[in-house]
């Protein structure tokens, strides 16, 4: 029997906010007695208005283990009630409570086989970016393919930062865009299919650790792909983003 | 002493139905889906459902049988842990208390087991009187399998990752064994009304 540490409460602080995007900020953030992650669990946070009205929501940690701040990556939700303050508002020194890690399910270190197939809805690449981020900050060289679904340019993080890893041994990271292309984009400019899954690979008999993330239209559409494909169900490990009014 | 978020404020209207709210939910129109793994489908003429483990003799349907037990329609609300509540949903399915009906057993703990290895574990007592179903509608419809068509099970009372998706089999066992996310940081009982979220909660 295994001890069952309780997930307590801490107190966060802003160490700065990035823009990844118009609509997606990351939150560097200090919390203290930290005791770490795997790359694809998330955390929970909890906000305290003057008044004590509170909310609570879920957010996925972007940062590697190995990353000294603990970062989150927050995507604008329209009539959200906690997205818009994180998005609009937060600035450094700013506080709230946050605990976890919690999900021990989507998660992935370099301890574990691979090859890697990391397939990405929109924001859904948050997770999976703290996969990414882990592995090389281990300088490790399991195979990786990476697929980014976005609808425009305009939806794109991390671009800049998957353009510099991707030399790395054993990583490649490909984009498509559902609705419209950056200027002369010659790549995928549709929804995912099997025919893009097939080109990109590790196929079936790599037997690659999937790990899908993104709006639940998204992750059913291609964990069914895989499913069809001949994908080991039981490699298959999905996140879905419901449109859930954060 | 907790920090106050400068500048947060609430900005929906406190709702009518607040008090139907547990603790750190909000609501939702919507009906969200949250599964680990791939959807399965399972073809209703591949289905059965069965009772095992502690018990004298085991039990099982298959999908024309099921389909044949009497039906109960109810309307709960349900809670998930990832913090969404969703009030006054409809469901149509059979109770619990028909299925294990009779049943001599030295179990108190049930686990249910699904399609797609995931298990739950919930006390006896919590799927008796009238408290749990294996359900086949929502709203009157088939349910969809992204949300555990062809039938999942329904505790309401607890969060939903006890309503095990896509259900078939329930195993009575002696000891009280934590299923799959009950074994990876989420409380082993889950009440909604106590904020049981997560190990120490």
């Amino acid at each position: 029997m295994s001890a069952r540490p309780a997930l307590r409460w801490r107190t966060a602080t802003v160490r700065g906010v990035t823009a990844e995007s118009a609509r997606t900020r990351t939150l560097m953030l200090d919390v203290p007695d930290w005791h770490g992650h795997r790359a694809g669990q998330h955390v929970d946070i909890r906000l305290t208005a003057e008044g004590g009205y509170q909310a609570q929501r879920s957010y996925s940690i972007a940062s590697a283990p190995e990353h000294d701040a603990l970062e989150l990556t927050v995507e604008l939700v329209d009539d959200g009630e906690v997205s818009p303050y994180l998005v609009d508002e937060l600035r450094s020194g700013d506080q709230f409570e946050l605990r976890g890690p919690i999900g021990g399910h989507f998660s992935w270190s370099v301890e574990d086989r691979g090859p890697l197939l990391l397939l990405a809805g929109g924001s859904g690449i948050v997770p999976l970016m703290s996969m990414l981020r882990h592995r090389a900050a281990r300088a490790a060289d399991v195979p990786a393919r990476v697929l980014v679904s976005v609808r425009g340019p305009e939806e794109r993080i991390y671009g800049a930062e998957l353009d510099a890893l991707e030399p790395r041994a054993g990583l490649r990271v490909e984009w498509t865009y559902t609705r419209s292309t950056p200027p002369g984009w010659g790549g995928w400019a549709r929804r995912v299919d099997a025919e893009m899954l097939a080109q990109l690979g590790p196929g079936p008999d790599a037997n690659p650790l999937a790990f899908v993330c993104g709006p639940t239209s998204f992750v059913e559409h291609v964990a069914n792909l895989l499913v069809d494909g001949g994908h080991d169900p039981e490699a298959i490990h999905a996140e879905r983003f419901g449109p859930t009014g954060g | 002493m907790r920090p106050i978020s400068r500048g947060f404020q609430r900005r929906r209207e406190p709702d009518a139905d607040a008090g139907r709210l547990p603790p750190g939910q909000y609501l939702t129109r919507d009906f969200p889906v949250l599964t680990a793994g791939p959807t399965p489908h399972t073809p209703t003429e591949d289905w059965s459902l069965e009772v095992g483990g502690a018990v004298d003799a085991p039990r099982s349907w298959t999908w024309d049988e099921f389909s044949a037990l009497p039906m109960e329609t109810f309307t709960v609300d349900i809670h998930c842990v990832t913090k969404w509540t969703k009030l006054d949903t409809t469901w149509t399915g059979v109770s619990l208390d028909l299925l294990l009906d009779g049943i001599e057993t030295s179990g108190e703990h049930v686990t249910a087991w699904s399609d797609g290895g995931y298990t739950t574990n919930v006390p006896l007592e919590d799927v008796s009187d009238g408290k749990a179903w294996v359900v086949h509608q929502f709203g009157g419809e088939p349910l969809e399998p992204e949300h555990g068509g062809p039938a999942r099970l329904l505790v309401p009372h607890l969060y939903f990752w006890k309503s095990a998706k896509w259900v078939r089999g329930l195993t009575l066992t002696d000891d009280d064994e934590p299923g799959f996310w009950e074994s990876v940081g989420y409380h082993n009982y889950g009440d909604p009304w106590r904020e049981q979220r997560y190990w120490g909660d």
